[in-house]
């Protein structure tokens, strides 16, 4: 029997940022049912990896595909049904900061669905209490601290029940006791509500806490793809330096370095 | 010795396709727009009275008092002028004419579009980059809301329908002020001037400045919400773009109403 088509697929992806390449020919899979964690340092290409992931920046070159769809290629009728399937918990929380927490929550369902409003309100405040926010529905998200609005932009991004959860720095920011919560609740989620979840971090911790499999991304190229185990065996200097907090070892291009004091045109 | 020429041949053609590529913006958004207040419902993407009606009470209830107020003292200024400068050769009794066809089709509309455009192009301006900064225009795209629809549509909508009726409003009370003033030098009471300018304004004077009246809508909405999705650059951004969308669509107003106003008078 073969293994189930995974549900995302990314083939050969590249991007720029004007002449500088932030990542090169990127190939990366995940397994429905599955926490990814998508490590790397500041800089390393992750948050651009994930824009590419949700379809908020076309490829230059390259392909991804979520839930069998091409995002390049899918009309509109099929992107917005992806999208109804995946959620995404932004870095800051996103929330629009003009309507209470419970209509940011009631957002996706008030907009992409027919139910009626006792419904609607019923499944956000169900969803607040999944995030352990009930009760805070008619806060707005000025009044919230930081990892109340971590959690209810993560409320939000599970209101449709998504198969497939996007989660973009979920400590950062965030104290140990809170951040170690949200971990948990990572935790809770995949086995209650059997999602696929790819968390974009740096935070060592939490990556090793929630992983099933770890991708270490650096420079713009996957540096590797295993188990927890896996990548903490793995031989690489660079995966090493960033599981033993030491600070990166810098090769010396002596042309490289005199070009860039002297160039006009830099 | 000649090398300021390239340079500045250089930000001539770097400015030229800047606007090009501005105008090609615009465009697109407006059709946009029109298309989802058209077909949004069948395509999952309805167009919400409710956020139709929040914006007509911002960009129209709102604004009556000052534009009243303002259009009442252009109205009394027009007044004192005419009268001294059609007194001097003694056609004083052309006054109500005059008044009469040159707030119809020229002051009643270009007071209202500069107020709003000050008022409202701004306001645009202003909610859409800070939402812009705060990903929350990106939250909006990846729960599958299409920002032009949500934020972008309503708001033209709203300005098409109560643009028309401030500027009625406006012209009312512009043909008052200079009434009050008026009518004692013209030895009748208001009610006789009023009477008389309404018999000597035509349909045309009245569509003259509708019909600019719709054309300024649909500038200072797409200048205001197109600068406002451009923003980037954090605070610092969202003030820039206030400032240059309400510059922008004043100018914007003031070189159409030329245009206008030649056409229609040939």
């Amino acid at each position: 029997m073969s293994a189930p088509p995974p549900i995302i697929e990314v083939h050969q992806l590249q991007a720029w940022y004007g002449a500088r390449q932030v990542l090169k020919d990127i190939d990366f899979q995940v397994q429905r049912g599955e926490i990814r964690v998508i490590m790397g340092g500041s800089g390393s290409g992750k948050s651009t990896l994930l824009r590419h992931l949700i379809g908020l920046q076309r490829p230059p070159a390259g392909s991804v595909r979520v839930l069998g769809i091409d995002l390049a290629r899918a009309s509109v009728g099929e992107l917005l049904g992806l999208r109804k399937k995946m959620g995404v918990s932004f870095q800051g929380g996103a929330l629009i900061t003009s309507m209470t927490v419970g209509d940011n929550v009631a957002l996706p369902l008030r907009e992409l669905t027919r139910l009626d409003e006792n419904t609607i309100r019923i499944m956000s405040r169900l969803k607040l209490e999944v995030v352990n926010l009930g009760g805070f529905q008619d806060l707005m998200p000025a009044q919230l601290s930081g990892g109340m609005v971590k959690r209810a932009a993560l409320a939000r991004a599970i209101v449709m029940d998504p198969e497939l959860l996007f989660f973009d720095e979920p400590s950062a920011g965030l104290d140990p006791v809170v951040s170690a919560e949200l971990d948990e609740l990572i935790l809770k989620l995949r086995s209650a509500l059997r999602m696929t979840i790819v968390v974009v971090t740096h935070e060592l911790e939490s990556a090793l806490k929630i992983a099933d499999t770890i991708s270490v991304l650096d420079q713009g190229q996957i540096l590797v793809t295993d188990s927890v185990l896996g990548v903490q065996q793995c031989a690489d200097q660079r995966v090493q330096d960033l599981f033993h907090r030491r600070p990166r070892s810098i090769e010396m291009d002596v042309d490289a370095y005199m070009k860039r004091l002297t160039d006009e045109r830099a | 010795m000649f090398q300021f020429v390239p340079t500045a041949l250089q930000r001539l053609g770097h400015a030229s396709v800047a606007a090009v590529q501005a105008i090609g913006y615009g465009g697109a958004l407006l059709a946009e727009s029109l298309s989802f207040a058209i077909s949004g419902y069948r395509r999952g993407q309805p167009l919400r009275a409710h956020a139709i009606f929040e914006q007509m009470r911002q960009v129209g209830v709102d604004a009556l008092p000052i534009v009243g107020a303002l259009s009442f003292t252009v109205g009394l200024m027009l007044g004192i002028q005419f009268m001294a400068a059609l007194g001097e050769f003694g056609a004083q009794s052309q006054v109500v004419m005059a008044v009469a066809k040159s707030v119809t089709r020229e002051f009643g509309v270009l007071i209202t579009g500069i107020l709003v455009a000050g008022r409202s192009g701004s306001a645009f301006a202003a909610r859409i980059g800070s939402m812009k900064v705060s990903q929350e225009i990106d939250a909006l795209g990846v729960i599958g809301i299409d920002p032009v629809r949500y934020l972008a549509a309503p708001t033209l909508i709203a300005m098409l329908l109560m643009m028309p009726v401030l500027t009625v409003f406006a012209n009312a009370l512009a043909i008052l002020g200079a009434a009050l003033y008026c009518s004692p030098s013209l030895d009748i009471s208001v009610a006789a001037y009023l009477l008389q300018t309404l018999q000597q304004i035509t349909v045309g004077d009245i569509g003259q400045g509708l019909s600019k009246s719709l054309v300024f809508a649909v500038l200072i909405t797409i200048i205001g919400v197109g600068t406002g999705f451009g923003v980037s650059g954090g605070a610092e951004g969202v003030g820039r773009a206030t400032t240059r969308a309400v510059v922008m669509s004043i100018s914007a107003i003031i070189v159409a109403d030329m245009i206008f106003s030649y056409f229609l008078n040939r």
